[in-house]
């Protein structure tokens, strides 16, 4: 089991399924999507039986692979993944068949071609699986930048209003970051004595230059804050995440974008960990920005998908400051954020999606007392909001919680603004549930004969996975973090951090 | 007297050149011979079988490594590298010059002495065949290429510079359509490149001054000699320079290309940006590495300079154009600084991925042209950008071959544009030369704005009344399309059997 090809076989399915699903003829949609939607039900199987293959306190890094590719810079397939990794990897294989179930219907008008929409959804599982797969640095970058290709044409050929706008805008704050790192990357292979394996960086992370491995971790560290996205990088999420089709925005947001803080916990810290210590206060004063600045924003957001944009780029305030308190207990926060993030804002996505289908429009004003007509579409709005705002019971809350402690043990004043942030985020989603589902029936809702029919049973596929895991990793959250521990605590080791111990316990007034 | 020898003369290593040179005179003997209307497929064949023979030629000597003919030719790895490689890109060039298919008669004037407007020229527009002239002139172009990067003294090289470049200011004459605008793009073509000739001549007559010689030994000899005028080396060099600069279109001798790219007929365009490219870039690296080589920490400054001031000239101007091919042209520019970015790492690195990305390069920017010239209507090429809205829904293979080959040069992984860039880059810094690969990626972030526009005016524009339709190709511009957008993706996906070649082959003989 353990020499099975896990990571390349992930990484190359839902490409060949891309190739076949982009040569059906369009006549024949539904056949597409349903080729589609199996293949990536297949790649979610190969996940779950990768995920149990998968021994939690093995070794650090699992089904390592290498193939030679480029022998002149020594650039190779490199696969390997750590726990960090692997629980993305599941999140990816389990939201992709979610979201095409969620855009069964959504593309049928559009004058675009539905095997199109559906081959580009399954090229970009294939760029992301990779992305979280690779152990080469070459590898990912080639994965990071290629990403792009397909989500510029979902969210410019199948999005809405403003939609070439915002596939440009996309396109290019990711393109320049990813040029900054390329240029760290061509540098990191020169002081690295040319190679780009992961773990002989890492080995030889200590000889580099002090000036040289600051230069180098900005370069990376550019790049993941625009993809992430932090404050100040962040004005191009609210208007991809506006303009794609709602399903598509739900994979932008809880995967796409986890490849920026998902970078820095793979690249950043271990490879230039002097410089991910010196830089740290600037991470961790931008990322409570960040988690203030968006969740006032999103407060005043007029349309739907644009809120929830900016409530991601809150949440991505807190991973991003419990990735920079280095401490385990605030990374294995972070990373369970990652995950819970994905869940949660993929619900919440998915849901507005629904709501959006059927009104023909994302602003909230459009909406008002649609609970009356949809109750169960109110009610499962209410929950995503709910999850979204962290509330205990929900898997969110864990994350969060585990974040603001281990930030309290090294930065208290960080975990007490970041605090805050729950408040205001209790704010926006009380006040954007209580604007689009209660009060009084807005006449407009009622007149649209679509508002009238409740969930349907391919929603409520797409839904109760999502529903079911939040409430489970909500009171059960030890299989993913028994994953998660020892990749971050590596990972903090690496950094060359240890928890501090509580002073209780370093005075001695604990029994133990 | 019989100190007086003949030099050796090694024909072997000379046959590329001889072929090329050969064939372009049967060609010239047979415009006067065989009957004019089945002079295109003659000369096409022989143009094409001498290019082929050639390149056979350069593949059996790939391993002679000398100097002949009294110094005046070197073959070695780069030469033969380079020799191969203007063969292949020029034989898929000829597939365009050699396209009849899109339009009646092809893409060249049948007579260009015809006074543009009058009666007669009316005439033979509607598809009176082209001058089948070109074939011959397109052979000694590539000739005289051959014989540019492979020259080993000053002189050789200017020789060779005019034999190339006289054929390539008569092809950009020759357009069909718009024909003033071809003869105004080969006149400023002739005089700014005449001189540019004259500067090299200068420089070359300062450096004779200095090192007693032409040939690019004994110059780097003399570079070694402090006792020497500085004076004379360093005009001479820069004058030098500048005619090699002119050629490979760096700023600020760069004025000419935009007006040249847009007035020539597009084949020629297409031959220019990828087969004059790299012999100027060839002979560029020759004299550099040969010759200066001693003086590098001279130099590599003000051509840093130089290199930055390319790529920012290109990129920023390229993001204003409205011009299809004139845009293509400031890419081409921006282009040109990148190579120097390669060339001024100034070691074997810098050697071998200025070489693949010549190559690459090359590839892309000939599937790029060929895409031009099929996008067409009753009046020829319609190249205005805004005429290309929606060309994705009309014709959306051919949009997506072209968004590949955009985003090739926007240096996306996965395609030959992002490969060479990280070789150049690479190489750079590996010499020292961080600043001009800072540069380089903050170019690359500008220029990837124009190739996007392109890209979404295509797909997510709605396509206006005056979207032109994609004409069907012929065989011959569908053979060269393949092969570009292979050689693309192919250097792209697996570089490294290129890369091998590049690196055994980057070693200069003196």
């Amino acid at each position: 089991m353990k020499d099975f090809p896990f990571l390349s076989i992930l990484t190359l399915l839902p490409l060949v399924g891309a190739a076949v699903v982009a040569f059906i003829p369009r006549g024949k949609a539904k056949l597409a999507k349903t080729v589609a939607l199996a293949w990536s039900v297949v790649v979610l199987a190969l996940s779950i039986v990768m995920w149990v293959a998968f021994e939690a306190g093995g070794d650090r890094f699992q089904f390592r692979e290498s193939y030679q590719w480029i022998p002149t810079w020594n650039a190779r397939f490199t696969f390997a993944t750590d726990g960090i990794a692997l629980v993305m990897l599941v999140l990816i294989a389990l939201l992709v068949p979610l979201v095409m179930l969620a855009s069964w219907h959504d593309v049928d008008e559009n004058e675009r071609s539905v095997p199109t929409y559906f081959a580009l959804l399954l090229a970009l599982e294939c760029t992301m699986i990779g992305v979280f797969a690779a152990a080469d640095v070459f590898l990912f970058y080639v994965f990071f930048e290629v990403m792009l290709v397909p989500m510029y044409f979902i969210i410019g050929s199948f999005g809405g209003q403003r939609r070439q706008y915002a596939a440009v805008k996309f396109f290019l704050y990711s393109l320049v970051g990813g040029l900054f790192m390329l240029a760290a990357v061509i540098g990191l292979w020169v002081v690295g004595g040319h190679t780009f394996d992961w773990q002989a960086l890492t080995d030889a992370s200590s000889s580099f230059n002090t000036g040289t491995a600051r230069w180098l971790f900005l370069g990376f560290f550019i790049a993941f804050a625009v993809k992430a996205p932090f404050f100040p990088f962040h004005t191009w999420l609210p208007d991809a995440g506006g303009a794609a089709p709602a399903p598509a925005a739900a994979l932008l947001v809880g995967v796409l974008d986890k490849v920026g803080t998902f970078g820095i916990l793979r690249y950043c810290l271990p490879i230039f960990p002097e410089a991910s210590r010196w830089f740290a206060p600037a991470a961790l004063i931008l990322g409570v920005i960040g988690i203030l600045y968006a969740a006032l924003l999103a407060i005043g957001q007029h349309d739907l998908k644009r809120l929830v944009s900016y409530t991601s780029i809150a949440h991505f305030g807190f991973i991003g400051i419990g990735i920079f308190a280095f401490t385990t207990q605030a990374g294995t926060g972070s990373v369970l954020y990652m995950v819970n993030h994905g869940l949660a804002t993929g619900l919440l996505f998915l849901v507005v999606g629904m709501f959006v289908a059927r009104r023909g429009s994302s602003l909230v004003s459009d909406f008002g007392g649609a609970g009356k007509l949809v109750p169960v579409l109110a009610g499962l709005l209410f929950f995503a909001g709910l999850a979204s705002l962290a509330l205990p019971g929900t898997a969110p809350f864990v994350s969060e919680f585990l974040v603001l402690i281990g930030t309290f043990t090294t930065h208290k004043v960080y975990a007490v603004i970041a605090t805050a942030g729950i408040i205001l985020a209790a704010a926006y989603v009380l006040w954007m549930v209580q604007r689009t589902t209660q009060g009084t029936l807005n006449p407009a809702v009622e007149q649209t004969p679509a508002m009238h029919k409740d969930i349907t049973l391919r929603e409520k596929v797409v839904v109760a996975p999502l529903v079911l895991l939040l409430l489970l990793l909500g009171f059960y959250p030890k299989p993913v973090t028994d994953v998660i521990n020892p990749a971050v605590q590596a990972t903090m080791q690496d950094v060359g951090k240890t928890d501090p111990v509580p002073p209780a316990v370093a005075n001695g007034r604990v029994a133990r | 007297m019989d100190d007086l020898k003949l030099p050796d003369i090694n024909y072997a290593a000379l046959a590329p050149m001889l072929i090329l040179f050969g064939a372009a005179c049967l060609g010239v003997l047979f415009e006067a011979l065989v009957p004019r209307a089945r002079r295109h497929v003659v000369q096409l064949a022989l143009a094409l079988v001498a290019l082929v023979a050639a390149l056979v030629t350069v593949i059996l000597v790939r391993d002679t490594r000398i100097v002949t003919i009294g110094g005046a030719v070197a073959v070695d790895g780069p030469t033969l590298f380079l020799q191969g490689s203007i063969l292949l890109l020029g034989i898929v060039s000829l597939m365009l010059i050699g396209e009849r298919a899109i339009e009646p008669g092809g893409s060249f004037v049948s007579q260009a002495a015809v006074t543009v407007g009058s009666q007669k020229d009316l005439k033979q527009v509607g598809g009176q065949p082209g001058a089948t002239e070109v074939y011959p002139l397109t052979i000694f172009a590539l000739g005289g290429m051959l014989l540019f990067v492979a020259a080993n003294d000053l002189l050789t090289m200017f020789v060779a510079l005019e034999v190339f470049s006289l054929p390539l200011y008569l092809l950009c004459a020759l357009a069909r359509r718009r024909r003033l605008l071809s003869q105004e793009a080969a006149l400023k073509y002739f005089l700014l490149g005449s001189y540019a000739s004259a500067f090299f001549l200068f420089g070359v007559a300062l450096i004779y001054g200095f090192s007693g010689g032409v040939d690019l030994a004994s110059i780097h000899a003399a570079v070694a000699d402090p006792s020497r005028s500085e004076v004379l080396l360093f005009g001479g060099l820069a004058l030098v320079s500048i005619g090699l600069l002119f050629k490979s279109a760096a700023v600020p001798f760069h004025v000419w290309t935009p007006d040249v790219y847009q007035g020539a007929p597009t084949p020629v365009t297409a031959l220019m940006a990828a087969c004059t490219k790299v012999a100027a870039f060839g002979a560029l690296l020759r004299v550099l590495y040969v010759a200066f080589d001693g003086v590098r920490w001279d130099f590599q400054p003000v051509l840093g300079v130089i290199a930055v001031l390319t790529m920012l000239v290109g990129a920023v101007l390229a993001v204003t154009q409205t011009e299809m091919k004139r845009l293509l042209a400031y890419s081409s520019i921006a282009n040109a600084g990148y190579l120097l970015v390669g060339v001024l790492a100034l070691n074997k690195e810098g050697l071998s991925s200025t070489m693949f990305y010549l190559v690459a390069y090359g590839f892309s920017v000939l599937a790029a042209f060929g895409i031009v010239s099929l996008v067409r209507d009753s009046e020829g090429e319609a190249t205005h950008l805004s005429r290309w809205a929606g060309l994705g829904r009309k014709s959306p293979v051919f949009a997506a071959i072209f968004s590949f080959i955009l985003l090739a040069f926007a240096g996306i992984p996965l395609t030959s544009g992002f490969t060479s860039k990280f070789a150049v880059f690479g190489a750079a810094i590996d010499g020292g030369q961080t600043w001009l690969v800072i540069f380089g990626v903050i170019t690359s972030m500008l220029l990837a704005f124009p190739y996007l526009r392109v890209v979404v005016l295509m797909w997510l524009s709605e396509p206006g009344e005056t979207t032109p339709a994609v004409s069907i190709p012929g065989f011959l511009t569908s053979a060269a399309l393949a092969i570009g957008v292979i050689a693309t993706f192919a250097l792209g996906v697996v570089p490294a059997p290129l890369l091998d070649l590049t690196n055994d082959a980057a070693q200069f003989v003196r």
